[in-house]
């Protein structure tokens, strides 16, 4: 029965794409209410899924799979699982996506591909649902690329800017990067497993078995798999696709951007949790950690409203990352959905002050003021209260206020990482992640003031500026209610007696004790003594960026000019993004564009020479053949025939045609003959 | 399995229609445009249909390869024959066709990329009776060489194609069209002299004595050419690992290479290619190239196992820089055409790298990537003569924001350069990946920096589609008509294969399971 139904919600989205694709444009409103209808179904059967899931005893799941085809006698199949985290996943995927194809009804209204647009998200919705639904590592990769390509072509969906176009190659070749890796991970487990299914991947590494019999292979597989989600999660060094992704549509950005596909790479690493070894492990909260801390004060510096978004989006994957290497893997599955809803939200909040933007800035017809940048607004808080409203909200639970989802979350996951310190050390990690809460409260409210508070920059854009349509609004009070720490718990201090906590458990490792994260009891136990703690710290950190905010924002106490000013060097850096984007182009981009000359030449002068040279030599050593066969050769066959034609010649004066003299002859040679004869 | 039509083998008909097809053409007045290139089309679709029964026929658990009583089709006539020659004893060639696993597929290929072509050619205003003649002599002469278990039968075949792709190109080509032919001629014909001397070098080592008369007979049945019992003492290709096998080896794989074209072998083909007009470029790339790989498994593989285990590092590493070489060379392009040229290069050398790791899943890897690179290339070349035919460049500069001028036509181009750049759902990625996971058992290193490989293609692939279909589309190409109905009938089959194989490739690996099982099994000794 679950089967069937989630088949119905993964093939929902898919149906949509394809009718989308093919008669989108000769429907009436092209289409939109089809693919919408079809989301919002698949978001309904995802609830009556994920309640089923809750309501089954602990542990229970349901999974179906199929032999997609015979190679020797290997067979190798295709197959879903639904549990908990699956669940929970269909309904964050369908029900974000559910309220972007909403908002998306009023936010592209007079796009020219219009129906395009909605047949690009439900390709999406189906892959991104394939990557939650699969119970196979194949599959997979194959809905990860898919999804790939999906963001490709919503990156790209405005593609007759240059700067839209470069972004989509950008995005879909740095995942490749990414994905190169995880496929040699794939290829390292099939060879060692024959079998790409996670289940029995995990009971043949359990049962002692090893790549190549190394341990050192098996943190290396996890570790290129892992290189999927770094990729994916834009996590460092990978992260620089995702800011230049904004050139897509927002609602884009929010879907895909924010909400569910860059939390792929997290679901990937908690569904492949129990193979990571205590070293893989490590280096994911790591890898987490850095990401976290460059992007987040990346985004101190930024202006345009979706940039300091998607740096906030990376910023807080790294959160997620960070958990799930720490063993904190509910945390860090939690901050995955609690940061969908509010970062979502985010998105199309900042979508709704962009389109409000774009309006007024054409009423004025005012073509080169940006409207993404936060410096051309201001006061838009009077004129767009719903939009500002829903926002405050979103903002204060990124920030880790309580009574937010985002306090939750990002609670346990401080907790968990102080909780590794204490147990493995790395102190560096939960100073990195306190540290970072406090930078994310200051830039979040610092976006916040700079948006909608004090005065406009410019008062005839304000007066230009009105609410958006209830379609888009909708989304945004929904969400917001999402961001309220009641749907996940009834406590709104500690998560770890709702619902949520109950139902998300850390699987067990599989790899062997000696190589294995900490067991979860003695986890457990570490968090449970830091926990007071950590709540009252992270309290009083993300107040402090939040005060810091106000006085330099809103009460304009510090001047802004004069902390960038201070902070010199980092300020610069940070403001640059740290020259990331700088140096991959000279290393990677130009790099390869010699490197494709060089061979270009190679291959035409050198090899394609020396084929050249072999005729040449060829032609050359013909010509001389050639010679001697007019000179010599044919010389003396030319001598033969002038000796043969003079002697025809000479004999030819013979023939006189005279009678008399041919007898004469006739006789003088018997003569001869005869005496011959009578000699012999 | 025998099927018999007009008591005509069915293999005899498909090697064959083609020729009768030339022969009623040239009866045809060479002014009857429509009516020559209606009798090219007819030809071609029966063939379609023939591969159609071939394929609903064929027996997907007969395993062929080295066993004669499994091949599947088989007509076996005494052709010539040589009786009580001294020394030598009885010469014998046979009219030896047959099918099994690993040539079936080929042939599902070859009728159907002749066809498509045939569609392609309509365009073609040229002194049309003789392009549709040459034309189908070459799809007689390709179809010949996968049906072919007779060696001097295969060779016959293979040169047979030389003559019409030279003229194909020479005559019908672009301004360099006269170069282009003479190297295609001139490289392919090297390679065959090299396959020559191996055949004879083969034959007079291999022989068999005849049960009946007890007469021992030299014969070029491939089959018999793959028992080592069959090996005369003393001679020159008989014992295992002699430098004699290693060099005949060595012989058979350039020329095969060349055809592939495997690095350094391959500056034939951009040249070719440039050259070439469409449809001959689609033939060249949908079937030609895989004739090459076709040969190392037919004939040098299990002819010399030995040599093959000795050499398929070789084998590998040549597939790895082919790969990568062929990729950043694609990249470096400027000519569109040039550029598809070159990711033919670098995805044969998928196939290379998968059929070295003799082992099943690289073998099937690599033969249904055969295919499938046949099905995608074609899409490419055709995508860019749609292009080249209402605008007159392939300049990869000269164009852009053909997607907004030509939308269908750009989604079906997508899809062809989505499936080559190996996405997942559509044919490309499935043979790339099994490729892939059978060379890593056979060799860890090179396969994973092989893989590097499906970073730069995204990369040339990409670039391509943003600079032709995406942004702005320049003055000189506005009001650009979308496809033809024409045009539609070559693509529409091609795409839904590709989708079709993408999603369930099952039917068309079930086709050749059985046979490149027993090949890795014959190959390595281990069972699968």
């Amino acid at each position: 029965m679950l089967i069937s139904l989630s088949l119905t919600i993964l093939l929902l989205p898919l149906l949509a794409f394809v009718f989308m694709i093919f008669f989108g444009k000769r429907l009436p409103r092209q289409g939109d209410w089809l693919s919408t209808t079809m989301i919002l179904a698949a978001l309904g059967l995802s609830v009556a899924v994920l309640i089923a899931q809750i309501a089954a005893p602990a542990g229970q799941t349901a999974s179906a799979s199929m032999t997609w085809l015979v190679i020797g006698t290997q067979a190798i199949t295709l197959g879903i699982t639904i549990d908990n985290i699956a669940a929970i996943m269909l309904v964050v995927v369908t029900l974000i996506s559910s309220l972007v194809h909403l908002f998306s009804i009023g936010y592209m209204k007079d796009d020219p591909r219009y129906s395009r647009y909605f047949a690009y998200l439900g390709l999406f919705s189906f892959s991104m649902l394939g990557i939650v639904l699969t119970s196979n590592i194949l599959m997979m990769y194959m809905f990860w690329e898919l999804v790939g390509i999906s963001s490709y072509l919503l990156i790209g969906f405005w593609y007759e800017k240059k700067s839209a176009s470069n972004a989509a190659n950008k995005a879909f070749i740095v995942n490749r990067v990414g994905d190169f890796g995880m496929f040699l991970g794939i290829m390292i487990l099939f060879f060692s497993y024959a079998s790409f299914s996670f289940e029995s991947i995990f009971a043949s590494i359990d049962a002692g078995m090893l790549p190549f019999q190394s341990e050192g292979w098996l943190t290396a597989a996890g570790v290129l798999i892992f290189c999927g989600a770094v990729g994916k999660s834009a996590q460092f060094p990978l992260q620089v696709w995702l800011p230049d992704a904004m050139e897509g549509p927002t609602p884009v950005s929010a879907l895909i951007h924010a909400a569910t596909m860059v939390a792929a790479g997290v679901y990937l690493v908690a569904r492949v949790f129990p193979l990571l070894t205590a070293d893989a492990l490590l280096i994911i909260a790591y890898i987490g950690a850095v990401t976290a801390l460059i992007a987040a004060t990346i985004a101190v510096t930024q202006y345009d409203i979706k940039k300091v978004l998607a740096y906030s989006t990376i910023s807080q994957l790294g959160y997620m990352v960070l958990a799930l290497g720490v063993g904190a893997y509910t945390a860090g599955f939690m901050h995955l959905v609690t940061h969908a809803a509010f970062k979502a939200g985010l998105f199309l909040g900042s979508g709704s002050v962009i389109f409000a933007m774009h309006h007024a800035l054409h009423k004025l017809h005012d073509h080169s003021t940006d409207a993404q940048d936060v410096r051309n607004m201001g006061g838009l808080k009077s004129k767009m209260p719903v939009t500002y409203w829903t926002f405050f909200i979103f903002t204060l639970a990124i920030a880790g206020v309580p009574l937010t989802s985002g306090f939750l979350s990002k609670d346990e996951i401080l907790a968990g990482t102080l909780a590794f310190s204490t147990l493995e050390g790395h102190w560096l990690l939960p100073l990195i992640a306190f540290f970072v809460a406090g930078l994310t409260a200051f830039y979040m409210f610092r976006v916040l003031i700079l948006t909608f508070h004090g005065k406009p920059a410019n008062p005839k854009i304000l007066d230009g500026i009105k609410e958006s349509p209830w379609l888009m609004t909708l989304p945004l009070i929904i969400l917001a209610a999402l961001s309220l720490f009641v749907f996940y718990t009834f406590n709104p201090i500690g998560a770890s007696s709702g619902w949520f906590y109950q139902s998300v458990v850390r699987p067990e490792s599989v790899v062997p004790f000696a190589i294995a994260p900490a067991a979860w009891p003695v986890f457990y136990e570490a968090i449970h003594s830091v926990h007071t703690l950590v709540m009252v710290l992270s309290v009083l950190i993300a107040g402090a960026g939040i005060v810091l905010a106000l006085a330099v924002y809103q009460w304009k106490k510090i001047s802004a000019d004069d902390l960038a000013r201070r902070a010199g060097m980092l300020y610069r850096g940070a403001s640059a993004k740290w020259y990331f984007d700088e140096l991959y182009d000279v290393v990677f981009v130009k790099g390869t564009h010699v490197l494709m000359r060089f061979l270009s030449w190679f291959d035409t002068t050198i090899v394609d020479g020396i084929v050249n040279a072999f005729a040449t030599v060829t032609s050359f050593l013909a010509r001389i053949s050639s010679w001697i066969d007019e000179n010599i050769i044919d010389g003396i066959v030319t001598q033969t025939a002038s000796t043969a034609d003079r002697a025809g010649g000479l004999l030819s004066k013979v023939q006189t045609g005279k009678v008399q003299t041919y007898l004469a002859l006739i006789v003088f040679s018997f003569i001869i003959l005869f005496l011959i004869t009578q000699n012999l | 399995m025998e099927l018999h039509i007009f008591g005509i083998g069915i293999l005899t008909w498909m090697v064959f229609l083609p020729v009768l097809g030339m022969l009623i053409i040239l009866m045809l007045p060479g002014t009857q445009h429509t009516a020559i290139r209606a009798t090219a089309a007819a030809v071609t679709g029966i063939q379609v249909v023939l591969a159609g029964v071939i394929f609903a026929n064929f027996d997907r658990a007969m395993i062929g390869i080295n066993d004669a009583a499994s091949f599947q089709f088989v007509e076996k006539v005494r052709w010539i024959t040589v009786e009580a020659v001294p020394w030598v004893g009885r010469i014998e060639i046979e009219y030896f066709l047959g099918i099994d696993g690993l040539s079936v597929i080929m042939i599902l290929l070859t009728a159907l990329i002749a066809l498509i072509g045939v569609i392609s050619s309509w365009s073609i205003t040229k002194m049309v009776k003789g392009y549709f003649m040459l034309y189908l002599l070459l799809v007689a002469g390709m179809m010949g060489v996968f049906v072919s278990l007779d060696f001097f039968l295969f060779f016959i075949f293979w040169e047979f194609m030389l003559l019409p792709m030279y003229f194909l190109i020479g005559l019908w080509g672009g301004p360099r069209r006269e170069y282009a032919a003479i190297k295609f001629f001139i490289y392919t014909f090297v390679g065959g002299i090299l396959m020559l001397l191996t055949m004879l070098a083969l034959y007079f080592s291999v022989a068999y004595t005849d049960a009946a008369t007890g007469e021992t007979v030299h014969t070029f049945n491939l089959l018999h050419m793959m028992n080592p019992a069959n090996f005369v003492e003393g001679g020159l290709l008989a014992g295992l690992d002699t430098s004699w096998r290693y060099a005949a080896w060595m012989a058979l794989f350039i020329n095969f290479a060349i055809k592939i074209p495997l690095f350094p072998f391959h500056t034939w083909l951009p040249d070719a290619h440039v050259e070439a007009p469409t449809p001959i470029s689609v033939i060249l790339a949908g079937v030609l190239l895989k004739l090459g790989t076709y040969g190392l498994l037919r004939i040098n593989f299990p002819i010399f196992p030995d040599a093959t285990e000795y050499f398929v590092i070789f084998m590998a590493i040549l597939g790895m820089i082919s790969i990568i070489y062929g990729a950043l060379n694609a990249m470096a392009q400027t000519d569109f055409k040039k550029l598809i040229a070159y990711s033919s290069i670098s995805h044969m050398g998928i196939v290379v790298l998968g059929i070295a790791s003799l082992n099943t899943q690289g073998m099937v890897g690599g033969v249904l990537q055969m295919f499938n690179h046949g099905i995608i290339t074609a899409v490419l070349f055709l995508s860019v003569g749609v292009l080249y035919d209402r605008t007159h460049t392939r300049g990869l500069y000269d164009f852009g924001g053909i997607a907004n001028q030509m939308p269908r036509y750009t989604g079906i181009a997508m899809v062809g350069m989505f499936a080559a750049l190996g996405l997942p759902g559509l044919n490309g990625f499935v043979s790339e990946l099994f490729s892939f996971l059978g060379a890593f058992a056979a060799f860890k290193w090179i396969t994973m920096i092989s893989v590097t490989g499906i970073i730069f293609t995204a990369g040339y692939i990409l670039w391509t589609i943003q600079r032709v279909y995406l942004g702005t589309t320049p003055d000189k190409h506005k009001n650009l008509q979308d496809l033809t109905p024409r045009e539609y009938l070559m693509f529409v089959p091609l795409i839904v294969l590709i989708v079709l194989m993408g999603v369930y490739p099952a039917p068309a690996i079930e086709l050749m399971n059985t046979s490149l099982s027993y090949l890795a099994e014959f190959m390595t000794g281990v069972q699968p």
